[in-house]
C-alpha cells in the first residue's frame, strides 16, 4: 500500500483493526483520544466489537473478559489510565490470555499534564501490577514503527498468551508523518480451543487467577517465569547506529532516541566518534546484546541515557554496564521533549568527562553550542 | 446411604437399579458432582442449585458462561459444569460485558455478593445495567462480607454487629443499607430486577421462578436483569442454620422488601 500522512494515533488503531483486533475496550484520556474515536466509527463499521467503559478499570476488565472468550483484544489509555488498569493487567498475567494495550505517555505524577514524556518506563516493564510477571512492551519511534509493532504486538500476544504493551509518548500519538498501512488481515475463523464459547460436546473451560494451594500456584509461577525466559530469549528488538568506532554511546527509546539521533548525526559530521543504541523492546530489555556492545568495543568510554523521564531506564543500563564505563543521564521531564542542541552538548560533556576534548565552535550546521 | 471415597464423590451404596423408583430428584446436570466448601446453613447451596436447574429446564447448559465474582462464591466455577472465568473484586459485570459483547449468541451471567456487587463493584453494576448489558445478575444478599470473616458491607441492617462494625452499624457513621433491586430498577437498560428470599420451601420456590424469568429476559434480548437473594451467613452472623433462616425473615424482608421492582412488560405474562 502507499504511503498516507498519517497521525500517530489514528496509525495504531487502524494498524490493530488490520491485524485482526476484533473487539476494542477503551476509556477517553488525552493524549490517545483519537485512538478511541478511530476504533468508535470503524470498529462499529466493520462489524466488530467497540465499547467506551465507564472507566479504565471497567475498560480493562471488559478487556480480560473478551480475551477470555477468545477475541483478539486490545485497549488504550494514557499513564494515569493505565496505572488504573494495573489491577486487570496482574489477572490477565495470572489467566494467561493474550491482551494489547497501547500507552500513550503522559507527563507525571498524579494529574500531570498531557504533554508527551516517557514516565511510564518503570510501570510498565517492571511493575504492571502485583504478582511476578512482565508484559512484553515495544517502543516505537516513528508512526511507521508504531503500525509495524502494533501488528507485532497482536501476533505476540497470542503466540505467548499474554499482555503485550506498545507504549508511545505523546509526541508519536500526536504527530502526523508519512507512512504505510498494512493490508487488512482476514479475522480468524474460529476463537481458539481454551477460550469460553459454552462448553459445547467438551468438558467445562475455566479461566482464573486463583490458586489457593501454595504449590500449585508455585506451580503457576514457575510456568510463567519458564514463559518469561522464553521471551527474554526470544522477543529482544533493538537498533544499533555509528557503533563501530564509537567512544561514546547514546542510549535512549522513543521519542528521545529519535531527537537523540538527530545529535547524534550532527557530531558524527562534526567527526566525534559517537553512535546511538535504541532499545526498541524494553521488556525483554536488550541485555546480553548491551553487555556484549561494552564488551566487544573497548573503544567505548562511556554511555549516555537520554529519556523523557529523570532516568527510569537508566537502572537498567546502570545495571548491565555500569560496572565497566561510566553512564551519564540526560532527561527532561513535565512533559518537555529535549531539543537536540541539548543532547549534543550533553554528548560533547561526555566526551570531554572521560578525557576526549570536543571542539567547541559554531556548529557547521548553524547551532551554537550552549 | 452415602460414603465419601477417596475421589470425593458420593456413591450411593444401595443398589438402586432393582428398585421399583421413580427418579424425580437428582443433582442437575449443571452442576458438578462435588462437595462445596460452603458452611453449614448456607444458602449459597441453595442458589447455586435453582441457577442450575434453570439452566437445565431452558436447555441452555452448552451455550451458557458463568462469570464468578470475588466472596464465598468464588469458586462457583467449580461447582457449575459450565464455561466459567473468575473476575476481580467487584468487576464481574465489566468481564460480563466483555464475554457478552464477543459473543451475544451465548447466554451470561454473573454470580456476586454484596460486598463485590454494592460495594467495590458499584460502578461497574450500574454501568452494566445502565448499558442495558444483555446479561443476567444472581446478586447475593447477606448482609456481610463472608470470604473475609464477617465484617460489615454496604447491606448489613442498622445497628448489625460485625467484625468491622462492634458497635453496630452506625447511621451516622456509614450510611444506611442499599437497596440493589430497587436501586437498578431506575435505570432504563435494567429488563428485570426483583428481590427473593431463601429463608423457607416457598419462597426458594418464588425465588427459582425469578431465576427463570430472568434468563427468560436475556434469551429475549430485553436487557439486563438481576435476580437479589437475600440470603445467610451462620457462621458469621454468629447463629445456627435454622436462626438464621428466622433472621431473614424478621430482620432482613423489613429492611430489604421483597417483590418485583422492574419487569418489562415483555415477561409481565411470567410473573
Amino acid at each position: 500500500m502507499a504511503k498516507e500522512l498519517l497521525k500517530g494515533n489514528i496509525a495504531f488503531a487502524e494498524a490493530a483493526i488490520r491485524a485482526g483486533c476484533e473487539a476494542y475496550f477503551g476509556y477517553p484520556i488525552t493524549p490517545q483520544t483519537e485512538l478511541l474515536e478511530h476504533m468508535a466509527k470503524r470498529m462499529v463499521d466493520l462489524d466488530r466489537v467497540f465499547l467506551q467503559a465507564e472507566s479504565e478499570v471497567a475498560a480493562i476488565n471488559m478487556v480480560y473478559g473478551a480475551s477470555c472468550a477468545g477475541a483478539r483484544v486490545m485497549t488504550s489509555s494514557s499513564s494515569p489510565g493505565i496505572s488504573l488498569m494495573q489491577e486487570g493487567f496482574s489477572y490477565i498475567a495470572g489467566s494467561n490470555v493474550p491482551v494489547v494495550i497501547i500507552d500513550v505517555m503522559r507527563g507525571g505524577p498524579g494529574l500531570g499534564n498531557i504533554q508527551p514524556s516517557q514516565s511510564d518506563y518503570n510501570q510498565v516493564t517492571k511493575s504492571a501490577g502485583h504478582g511476578d510477571f512482565h508484559p512484553i512492551v515495544l517502543a516505537p519511534s516513528t508512526v511507521q514503527e508504531a503500525i509495524d509493532l502494533t501488528t507485532l504486538a497482536f501476533d505476540l500476544a497470542d503466540k505467548y498468551r499474554t499482555l503485550v504493551f506498545v507504549i508511545a509518548d505523546g509526541a508519536i500519538g500526536q504527530m502526523m508523518e508519512p507512512a504505510e498501512l498494512p493490508e487488512m488481515r482476514p479475522l480468524r475463523e474460529k476463537p481458539p480451543a481454551w477460550a469460553l464459547t459454552g462448553a459445547k460436546g467438551r468438558p467445562q473451560n475455566t479461566i482464573s487467577s486463583l490458586f489457593l494451594g501454595a504449590e500449585q500456584l508455585e506451580k503457576l509461577n514457575l510456568d510463567l517465569q519458564a514463559k518469561l525466559a522464553l521471551m527474554r530469549e526470544s522477543e529482544v528488538r533493538y537498533e544499533e547506529a555509528y557503533l563501530d568506532d564509537a567512544e561514546v554511546v547514546v542510549i535512549g527509546f522513543g521519542t528521545a532516541a529519535r531527537v537523540a539521533q538527530t545529535a547524534v548525526k550532527r557530531l558524527r559530521d562534526e567527526g566525534l566518534p559517537v553512535g546511538l543504541f535504541r532499545p526498541i523492546s524494553l521488556w525483554p530489555f536488550p541485555e546480553k546484546q548491551l553487555a556484549r556492545l561494552a564488551e566487544r568495543n573497548p573503544a567505548i568510554r562511556s554511555f549516555l541515557v537520554v529519556e523523557m523521564n529523570a532516568g527510569q531506564m537508566l537502572h537498567d543500563v546502570r545495571m548491565i554496564v555500569g560496572h565497566r564505563v561510566p553512564v551519564r543521564f540526560k532527561g527532561r521531564m513535565g512533559g518537555i521533549i529535549p531539543l537536540p542542541e541539548e543532547i549534543e552538548e550533553e554528548i560533547r560533556l561526555t566526551f570531554e568527562s572521560v578525557g576526549i576534548p570536543t571542539l567547541r565552535k559554531e556548529a557547521s550546521n548553524g547551532h551554537i553550542a550552549r | 446411604m452415602a460414603i465419601l471415597p477417596a475421589d470425593e464423590k458420593l456413591i450411593d451404596v444401595v443398589a438402586i437399579e432393582n428398585r421399583d423408583e421413580k427418579l424425580v430428584y437428582q443433582r442437575p446436570v449443571s452442576l458438578t458432582d462435588v462437595y462445596t466448601h460452603y458452611c453449614p446453613g448456607c444458602t449459597h447451596g441453595i442458589a447455586h442449585r435453582l441457577v442450575a436447574e434453570v439452566i437445565d429446564e431452558m436447555g441452555l447448559r452448552e451455550d451458557t458462561i458463568l462469570v464468578a465474582s470475588v466472596g464465598c462464591s468464588v469458586f462457583a466455577y467449580n461447582y457449575f459444569e459450565l464455561d466459567a472465568c473468575e473476575a476481580a473484586h467487584g468487576r464481574a459485570p465489566a468481564m460480563a460485558t466483555g464475554v457478552k459483547r464477543v459473543h451475544p449468541d451465548k447466554i451470561v451471567f454473573t454470580y456476586q455478593g454484596d460486598g463485590d456487587l454494592a460495594s467495590i463493584g458499584m460502578g461497574e453494576i450500574i454501568h452494566a445495567a445502565a448499558r442495558g448489558e444483555k446479561f443476567t445478575t444472581i446478586f447475593i444478599n447477606n448482609a456481610v462480607y463472608g470470604m473475609t470473616g464477617g465484617q460489615m458491607a454496604p447491606t448489613s441492617l442498622p445497628g448489625q454487629v460485625t467484625t468491622s462494625s462492634p458497635f453496630g452499624r452506625d447511621l451516622a457513621l456509614c450510611g444506611a443499607p442499599i437497596r440493589i433491586a430497587e436501586l437498578l430498577s431506575n435505570l432504563d437498560g435494567t429488563a428485570y430486577s426483583v428481590r427473593r428470599s431463601l429463608h423457607d420451601a416457598r419462597h426458594i420456590i418464588q425465588a427459582k421462578k425469578a431465576i427463570r424469568t430472568a434468563f427468560e429476559a436475556q434469551v429475549q434480548g430485553l436487557g439486563f436483569s438481576i435476580v437479589e437473594l437475600l440470603s445467610t451467613c451462620p457462621t458469621n452472623w454468629g447463629m445456627t442454620a435454622s436462626e438464621s433462616m428466622e433472621w431473614v425473615k424478621d430482620e432482613m424482608i423489613p429492611v430489604y422488601p421483597l417483590g418485583d421492582y422492574k419487569v418489562a412488560p415483555e415477561l409481565a405474562t411470567r410473573r
